[in-house]
């Protein structure tokens, strides 16, 4: 895993994207974006709202996240793990 | 060699009246959980409908269109008479034969010119429109009836919740005319059959399907662009449209398109059409239907300039500006 000037890893850094993105998408407080949690179970994000949150992702990571992979990506951290290695 | 004649084309089209029908029997969001496995709180988060109107079975969308046209014709001040070409876009005529525009033109008293279908799905109303601007400002036509009409219940799964809850039955009518200027600016539109399979009917034993979270990425996504084009295309600005009337697909669509039209310079007061809340996805009447309730309500003013932009299965997308009668 890479490491920038900060000390902060690559993936803290995706996560801290994502949680942003899914705090102005769902109304999630950003605080609870948090790598174990499950999109639909424990943030209580639907279908419509995880395409918005990947096409918001792929704008803001440079990233290509198709539908049958979002399907895929169950927690935060399947995400930021799935967004940092394709990145 | 001695040249054909052609006709005498005008200046430019507008919309000279607009009218819509709706079925009498209202269907809740109550009415459809107590039926199937939904609530009135699962709809309205994730479509935004409320209310929806269904078709009994005696009422054919023949009849709905008939209904819409004979009212655009009034709206209009004009008679049968007057018309020359009635143009009936829709995708859920009960057969492919016979058409739906010749029955409409024949219910109406339309003798004269071309009666046709179009199938764009839910660009259907903004396709045909296009088409009908072409033929009025060719000369080809003086006027044309242009309607949108569905039932889309004969082909719904009544008990498929993903797509009962959504698509309802509806008309909604305009009739195009000649002006001196351009009232109907020129038609952004395309088509994307790599995506063909998002939304279908498979075959004469089949229902509606369509996979939600494809059509969703790209109707939020590569619509805007499509209505930023046509605006460019009618040499105006995004700040200069009053009335944004997406197609009533899903209230989460259209208020991610409006999101991004006025990051593009939209007006934040620009107002946007929400008929689905009472009207739910009516396809190709969704369009007319919601621009002739905002006109009655009084939402919207004769002469304010209004976008237009529908999108669906094909898929299918087509957008223009227009001045609303």
């Amino acid at each position: 895993m890479s490491i920038d000037g900060k000390g902060t890893s690559v993936s803290d850094n995706v996560l801290a994207g994502l949680a942003e993105i899914v705090e102005e998408v769902a109304g999630v407080a950003a605080d609870d974006v948090t790598a174990e949690k499950s999109f639909v179970d424990d943030l209580d994000i639907d279908s419509l709202s995880m395409v918005e949150i990947a096409v918001q992702a792929e704008d803001k990571f440079g990233v290509k996240i198709p539908d049958d992979e979002l399907a895929n990506l169950k927690t935060v951290g399947d995400a930021v793990k799935y967004i940092t290695a394709n990145a | 060699m001695t040249a054909f004649n052609v006709s005498a084309s005008v200046g430019g089209t507008r919309i000279v009246g607009l009218a819509s029908h709706q079925p009498e029997n209202v269907v809740s969001n109550h009415d459809l959980a107590a039926r199937m496995e939904t609530s009135d709180e699962w709809i309205r988060e994730r479509v935004g409908i409320v209310n929806r109107r269904f078709a009994d079975k005696d009422e054919s969308l023949v009849d709905m269109a008939a209904t819409a046209g004979k009212k655009a014709l009034e709206d209009a001040g004009l008679t049968a008479a007057d018309i020359q070409g009635v143009i009936v876009a829709t995708c859920t005529m009960p057969s492919p034969i016979p058409n739906a525009a010749a029955q409409v033109a024949d219910r109406i008293g339309v003798k004269a010119g071309p009666a046709f279908d179009v199938n764009a799905a839910c660009a259907g109303f903004c396709y045909a429109l296009a088409t009908a601007s072409d033929l009025v400002r060719a000369g080809t036509a003086k006027h044309v009836l242009v309607i949108g009409a569905e039932k889309l219940t004969d082909w719904v799964d009544p008990e498929d919740r993903s797509t009962a809850i959504i698509f309802a039955d509806a008309a909604g009518a305009v009739v195009v005319g000649a002006s001196d200027e351009a009232n109907i600016g020129p038609v952004s539109w395309g088509s994307a059959g790599d995506l063909a399979e998002t939304i279908t009917i498979k075959d004469r034993n089949s229902f509606i399907h369509q996979e939600g979270q494809s059509v969703f990425r790209w109707a939020t996504t590569q619509i805007a662009p499509v209505a930023i084009r046509a605006v460019e295309l009618a040499g105006i600005e995004l700040s200069d449209v009053d009335v944004f009337v997406p197609h009533q697909a899903n209230l989460r669509i259209i208020d991610a398109i409006a999101k991004r039209l006025r990051a593009k310079g939209a007006r934040d007061d620009m107002v946007v059409a929400r008929d689905i809340v009472e009207s739910g996805n009516t396809s190709s009447a969704s369009i007319p239907m919601a621009l002739d309730h905002m006109r009655a309500a009084g939402e919207i003013s004769s002469g304010d300039v209004v976008l237009l932009v529908g999108f669906g299965a094909g898929l299918s997308y087509a957008g223009q500006v227009v001045r609303c009668p």
